[in-house]
């Protein structure tokens, strides 16, 4: 029998931006054309001004480890436990939900603020997913 | 909304809690609704409004054999039933009904004829959280911990006798589910969940459920208990994605709640003899503290490590043992509601003497949604 595999995401239209990006190996942001405010997850308007007027740019893909938990169970499909399910945070601004890869899943190695990269893991031909690994030097 | 306008004048839980394999989830609610209602001494149709969570306002008023003429099926997680009284006292005041009936109940542990819980894929929260492995609370509620002790200076000791003084409460109540004393070691011993989790960090997973009626004030002296007055009220939502709150030092329902109950009920923190903050997890008192206003978010490790918060301690939290060792079904904020109430009457099991005020603070998701409940028993 197969792995069963992780939830996969299905874009939406006001997302699709965005997964199209990874899957091209870019972190694509949203920014406000009036307010200049950065934001994330997307959508076609400024969460903080409301203006429809909004751009999407590829971010530089450096983060920082804003928190984490390893989880040990119940673990989800695809995943082996233990595992770090981490929030980052963007040089930019917003935050995300990831994974650390190129890391041991231990509190150790896994520390706060620790500099990061955008790396990217192929799920298959349509869906890319965002990872952050230690950023090098 | 004005002060002790409205009265809890029912309350009751399911008569069995912990493992009920012989009822579904809707029978449930009924047990509660017709423990509460007996409580009150009422007749189901003495009930013209319903508010319920998760099942919706018409499966509980059909099933109950109820005609509303004001429903509520705000359903924003486990606080949905401090959201459903300040809505039912605004309600009851502005003369939309006279009685209304809150239910709550889950088959959370037992699964019979209970909805499954699911993230679409194509919602936000199944594009940019469930890919990365997050599967049910325990992953994703603890994520802002870390963030939390690193920023307050709080210690994993600290954070485990949260779960050490609930334990000394719960062994004052025969109907909690887990009695027997722990100590620090052992919470840092017990198996691990989530770093920096472990199971005994973690609510229980039980059935059962709980039901409030509530009526105008002037009408709540008639009745056969002591009436419980709603002195002040307060909500608020943020977000379902818990890696998109606006920060993990705080969280922005509880701060936009909980001093919205304490001016509405005009009370400063030293008048507050009784408190119940949601804990589905260790976390969870710490941040409410902070965030209602108690102390500076730096002390609260140490104002329940030293003691405060435990049987004698000057400020009782938690009094019926919580989520952690009392019981959580899934929503548990009927629970603590439940709890302020047997306060109020002078009924609890671990009853904090001359109780007037009880502060009642629920979080629905993962920091998602907040409702404060300020009781009194003086009018």
């Amino acid at each position: 029998m197969a792995e069963p595999a992780r939830a996969k995401p299905k874009p939406t239209p006001e997302t699709q931006h965005f997964w199209d990006g990874t899957a091209a190996g870019e972190l694509r942001l949203q920014r406000c054309d009036a307010c200049a405010n950065v934001y994330f997850p997307p959508r076609p308007f400024c969460p903080s001004c409301a203006s429809r007027k909004v751009s999407v740019f590829k971010a530089s893909g450096k983060a920082r480890l804003y928190s984490y938990v390893i989880n040990h169970r119940p673990a989800a499909p695809g995943f082996t436990p233990p595992y770090a399910i981490a929030v980052v945070e963007l040089d930019e601004g917003p935050r995300m939900m990831s994974n650390i890869i190129d890391c041991p899943q231990t509190p150790e190695a896994l520390e706060l603020d620790m500099k990061l990269e955008v790396a990217f893991e192929k799920l298959d031909d349509k869906i890319t997913l965002p990872q952050f690994r230690p950023a090098k030097g | 909304m004005r002060r002790n306008q409205v009265a809890v004048v029912g309350a009751a839980e399911t008569t069995e809690l912990g493992v009920i394999p012989n009822m579904s989830q809707i029978q449930l609610h009924a047990d509660a609704a017709l423990n509460a209602i007996a409580d009150a001494g009422l007749k189901l149709s003495d009930i013209d409004g319903i508010a319920t969570a998760v099942e919706t306002p018409q499966q509980i008023a059909h099933y109950l054999g109820i005609k509303p003429t004001w429903v509520d099926g705000t359903s924003v997680g486990g606080c949905s039933f401090m959201l459903h009284v300040r809505h039912a006292a605004a309600a009851i005041e502005a003369g939309l009904c006279k009685t209304v009936l809150i239910t709550h109940a889950e088959s959370g542990k037992s699964m019979i004829g209970k909805l499954p819980r699911s993230t679409p894929p194509d919602s936000l929260n199944g594009q940019f959280e469930s890919p990365f492995g997050v599967f049910g609370p325990p992953s994703m509620f603890p994520i802002p911990v870390l963030r939390y002790m690193k920023t307050y200076g709080i210690t994993h000791e600290q954070i485990a006798m949260v779960a050490v003084v609930q334990r000394e409460w719960a062994a004052k109540n025969p109907r909690a589910t887990m009695k027997a004393p722990i100590t620090v070691e052992d919470v840092l011993n017990s198996k691990m969940i989530a770093y920096p989790f472990r199971i005994l960090q973690c609510c229980l997973v039980t059935d059962g459920g709980g039901a409030l009626i509530l009526t105008s004030a002037d009408r709540a002296k008639d009745f056969p208990n002591k009436p419980v007055y709603v002195l002040g009220t307060g909500e608020s939502v943020e977000t379902p994605m818990v890696s998109q709150m606006e920060t993990f030092n705080s969280s922005r329902a509880f701060t936009t709640a909980g001093p919205l109950a304490f001016k509405e009920a005009g009370i400063a923190h030293k008048d507050v003899d009784h408190l119940m903050i949601y804990d589905a997890f260790a976390h969870l008192p710490l941040f409410g503290l902070g965030d209602l206003g108690f102390m500076p978010h730096e002390e609260t490790g140490k104002f329940i490590a030293e003691g405060n918060t435990r049987p004698g301690g000057k400020l009782p939290l938690n009094t019926n043992g919580g989520g952690l060792s009392y019981m959580h079904s899934g929503m548990y904020g009927m629970y603590a509601l439940q709890e302020s109430v047997r306060q109020m009457r002078g009924i609890a099991p671990a009853q904090v003497k001359d109780a007037r005020i009880s502060v009642c603070h629920g979080v629905g998701g993962m920091f998602a949604a907040s409702g404060t409940i300020i009781f009194t028993n003086e009018r």
